[in-house]
């Protein structure tokens, strides 16, 4: 494969979408050396969170009136507002790409929404862990997420009690954050649980803390070993399972390499590679990866923050993230705790017309716009049109309606 | 409850991505369904399934108010005698449920009782797996109902559903039911039907995914003009942020809506014989009395009014949902995910009443409730009764049936 087509294969899954600037100086660099950048970057990282006004339900007290509540109602989803916009603009401008497309991975692996927590400090909150935690021991990552008061609040944390246990965070603990389905019975469900009973979330400072009286601190037999597990020997225990790794990088190549299951000997390497960025090493200079072109289906965001990357658009992007709400992917709002769906599920007639919609406001907007159909490949980093579109594009002579439809193309929507 | 789309809850399910619905589901308008109007045979029965996504309370749904360890495993939570629409001296059904009581006065209601499988799995995802693929040890690629929309020759009208994505208990394994788009297309100014067409061309040699891409362009190009009749009508349309309380499994509104487009089918004596409905909201884990019977309030509405609207058109109901709840309250006056449950068949040539052994309240099973009926043991009586259809060719030799109920 051309060093080119390898370069380009490889920024368009390891960040936001790459712009042409970016291919040709990957291809220069060389693919080790770009994987290296991308892996372990050495460029600073400018992040810093968005200013938010103190969380407005703080304030209310039992004497509040009725438009007192909804005036912090309102507040509280402006800040939601904000800070996804905040967000999706870190992931268009974001020095270190493929880190800033972890943090929306682990979004994704611990889906929270926001539509419960109903917090936008307690959302931050949440991310600051996944920018701080996820590159370390991924037990320690466990453990700040089990503290973390948005997702005890997503699964009824607060509400798991030694008296009356709640399993609704044990059962997606092991389900979908660290073992998956088959690596666990019912009866360790029930008794992680306990485990994790006795957190409780302070209303007004939104801080999780442990309430040693709900807290049950009896013998459980938890996959086979019998301790006084507590949230912090739950989650050692959980991570220390065979299962634990794999589960990790197949969701990892899921999101990253390919719709196919993970090849078993990438899934070996993965999982014996220890931390995040070892991991994603492995996987990206697999082989199976280098083969996996198309085998993705661009989640939203993707293709739109995409999109904005690579033609250069600036100032006060919130009309286009708003195309996210029809695209049926917004920041902070995943569908259920199982996360975003992918494949064919972006696939719809629903999303065909969306796209085309969105598309043509964002060539209206483009600051690069191509000039012919070799440029529009150029410039939104596909390999190759197929003739269909070729000859639709070539057909077209206004260079932003043709834009528009490069944007919305078969091509476009896979990766 | 949630602006959740039961789509979303699909696409996590195992199921699909596979057989024929990895294809994608055929889309068709609703016109395209109302021109097989008149083409159903005299006789023939339909279908109508709806789905309760999430794991619908049934100890609060159908009450065993006379139990007293029904009352003592979830004080906060239970119904007393006088709260309840009795069914006999120690049953009766959630106070939500006004029409459905009727029904059964009416002897048009038919609550199964215990209904389970083996080895219950307490997971949404793949118990609802379960349900759909009626394959309880190991769920595959294709949908019960799909099964036997292969079986009759795999025609997508005779098998419908009003959502964006195919439920997987329509998808068979060389056929799959239709997806019937309800909303109105809106395409830039200058995007013609002919640009659709040109975007949908399927090329060789483009990935999978690449070709259906394409493929939905395809689609649309053909439904554009007659999509635009039905807009509105089913749409999952979200509800304010607030009202919030599931842990988003499932989801969706418009029961009533996707209700009422099937009622039209029906009396329009189109071809489709089995139609797929859904209501989701039922995770609930904390503080769920009041949501519950809110949600059962949706149900009890929209099946009101539909059955009203198509008594004496042969039309056969089948409401289920994945599991019951534990039967003990956890500490959130709420419930956590169970097993054994009761479901409802309802209309024409229903024998009412209680059927099946409710499950022992005393004798449970690490705390959940041991089914007493197969679902299977539905399933292939609805097979044969409802659709004339021989079950053994879709679920293979499963022996039970339900005695005096169909």
């Amino acid at each position: 494969m051309p060093e080119r087509e390898k370069a380009a294969h490889l920024l368009r899954r390891a960040t936001f979408g790459p712009t042409m600037r970016e291919v040709d100086a990957a291809e220069q660099r060389g693919f080790e050396a770009t994987l290296q950048m991308l892996v372990r970057p050495s460029s600073p990282d400018n992040l810093s969170y968005p200013r938010l006004e103190p969380d407005p339900y703080a304030a209310l007290t039992r004497q509040s009136t009725r438009e007192e509540r909804q005036a912090a109602q309102k507040t509280r989803r402006e800040q939601v507002q904000q800070i996804t916009g905040w967000w999706l603009d870190r992931m268009v401008t974001a020095e270190r790409q493929l880190a800033e497309k972890l943090v929306f991975f682990w979004h994704g692996h611990w889906a929270t929404s926001v539509q419960k927590v109903n917090s936008a400090h307690l959302m931050l909150a949440q991310q600051q862990i996944f920018r701080s935690r996820a590159h370390g021991p991924f037990g320690d990552f466990v453990k700040a997420m089990l503290r973390d008061s948005a997702l005890i609040l997503w699964l009824d944390g607060q509400r798991n009690t030694r008296k009356a246990p709640n399993e609704n965070l044990a059962r997606e603990l092991m389900e979908l954050f660290t073992l998956g389905i088959g690596n666990y019975t019912e009866a360790d469900v029930k008794e992680a649980a306990r485990a994790l009973t006795g957190w409780t979330i302070d209303r007004t400072t939104g801080v999780a803390s442990l309430e040693p009286n709900k807290f049950d601190d009896g013998q459980k037999m938890i996959l086979g070993r019998t301790a006084k597990f507590d949230v912090d020997s739950l989650a050692d225990h959980l991570v220390s399972q065979a299962a634990a790794p794999k589960f990790v990088a197949s969701r990892l190549w899921f999101r990253f390499g390919s719709a196919e299951p993970i090849p078993s000997s990438v899934l070996e390497s993965m999982s014996a590679a220890g931390d995040v960025a070892s991991m994603m090493t492995a996987m990206l200079r697999s082989e199976e990866f280098g083969r996996a072109q198309g085998q993705l289906v661009k989640q939203p965001v993707e293709w739109l923050v995409g999109a904005v990357r690579q033609l250069g658009i600036s100032g006060d992007r919130s009309a286009f993230y708003k195309g996210l709400t029809a695209l049926d992917q917004v920041p902070f709002r995943p569908p259920s705790v199982a996360g975003w769906p992918s494949g064919n599920a972006w696939l719809t007639t629903f999303s065909a017309q969306t796209r085309l919609r969105v598309a043509e406001a964002l060539a209206a907007k483009a600051v690069t716009v191509p000039s012919d159909t070799d440029e529009a490949a150029r410039v939104l980093c596909v390999d190759a049109w197929t003739d269909r579109t070729r000859k639709l594009l070539e057909g077209v002579k206004d260079p932003r309606r043709r834009l528009a439809l490069a944007l919305a193309s078969p091509e476009y929507a896979v990766h | 409850m949630d602006a959740l789309t039961r789509r979303k809850f699909l696409i996590r399910s195992g199921v699909v991505g596979a057989g024929a619905l990895a294809a994608g589901a055929t889309a068709l308008s609703l016109s395209d369904v109302l021109k097989t109007a008149g083409d159903k045979p005299s006789g023939a029965k339909t279908l109508v399934v709806v789905t309760l996504y999430g794991g619908n309370d049934g100890l609060n749904t159908v009450i065993p108010f006379a139990d007293k360890a029904y009352h003592s495993a979830r004080p906060e939570l239970a119904y007393d005698e006088p709260e309840v629409l009795k069914l006999d001296a120690t049953t009766g059904l959630n106070p939500a449920l006004k029409n459905l009581h009727e029904l059964f006065g009416t002897r048009r209601l038919a609550v199964i009782r215990g209904i389970g499988y083996p080895k219950p799995d307490r997971s949404h995802f793949k118990s609802m797996d379960i349900w759909h693929t009626a394959e309880p040890e190991r769920p595959g690629p294709t949908g019960w109902l799909g099964r036997w929309l292969d079986a009759v020759g795999g025609d997508p009208r005779m098998a419908v559903s009003f959502e964006k994505v195919l439920p997987p208990l329509l998808a068979g394994a060389s056929s799959a039911g239709a997806v019937v788009g309800t909303g109105e297309i809106k395409l830039p100014r200058g995007v013609t039907r002919e640009t659709l067409a040109a975007l949908g061309t399927s090329v060789s040699g483009e990935s999978p995914f690449q070709a259906r891409a394409a493929a939905c362009f395809a689609d649309l190009a053909r439904v554009d003009e007659l999509m635009t009749t039905v807009s509105e009508a089913a749409d999952d349309s979200p509800s304010p942020d607030d009202e919030a309380q599931a842990t988003g499994t499932g989801g969706g509104a418009g029961l009533d809506a996707q209700l009422s487009l099937v009622a039209q089918c029906i009396e329009a004596r189109v071809a489709t014989r089995v139609f797929s409905v859904s209501l989701g909201g039922f995770d609930t884990h904390a503080d769920e009395k009041q949501p519950h019977q809110g949600l059962l309030g949706i149900l009890d509405k929209a099946l009101g009014a539909f059955l009203k609207r198509v008594q004496g058109k042969d039309v056969v109901v089948l409401v289920y949902s994945e599991f019951g709840r534990r039967v003990k309250a956890n500490a959130s006056d709420g419930t956590d995910h169970g097993t054994a449950s009761s479901l409802f068949l309802l209309g024409d040539g229903v024998t009412g009443g209680l059927h099946g052994e409710p499950p022992n309240l005393s004798d449970l099973d690490n705390g959940d409730l041991k089914y007493t009926t197969d679902f299977r043991d539905v399933y292939t009586t609805v097979l044969e009764r409802v659709l004339a259809a021989d079950a053994a060719r879709i679920l293979g030799p499963w022996k039970g049936r339900l005695a005096g109920v169909l």
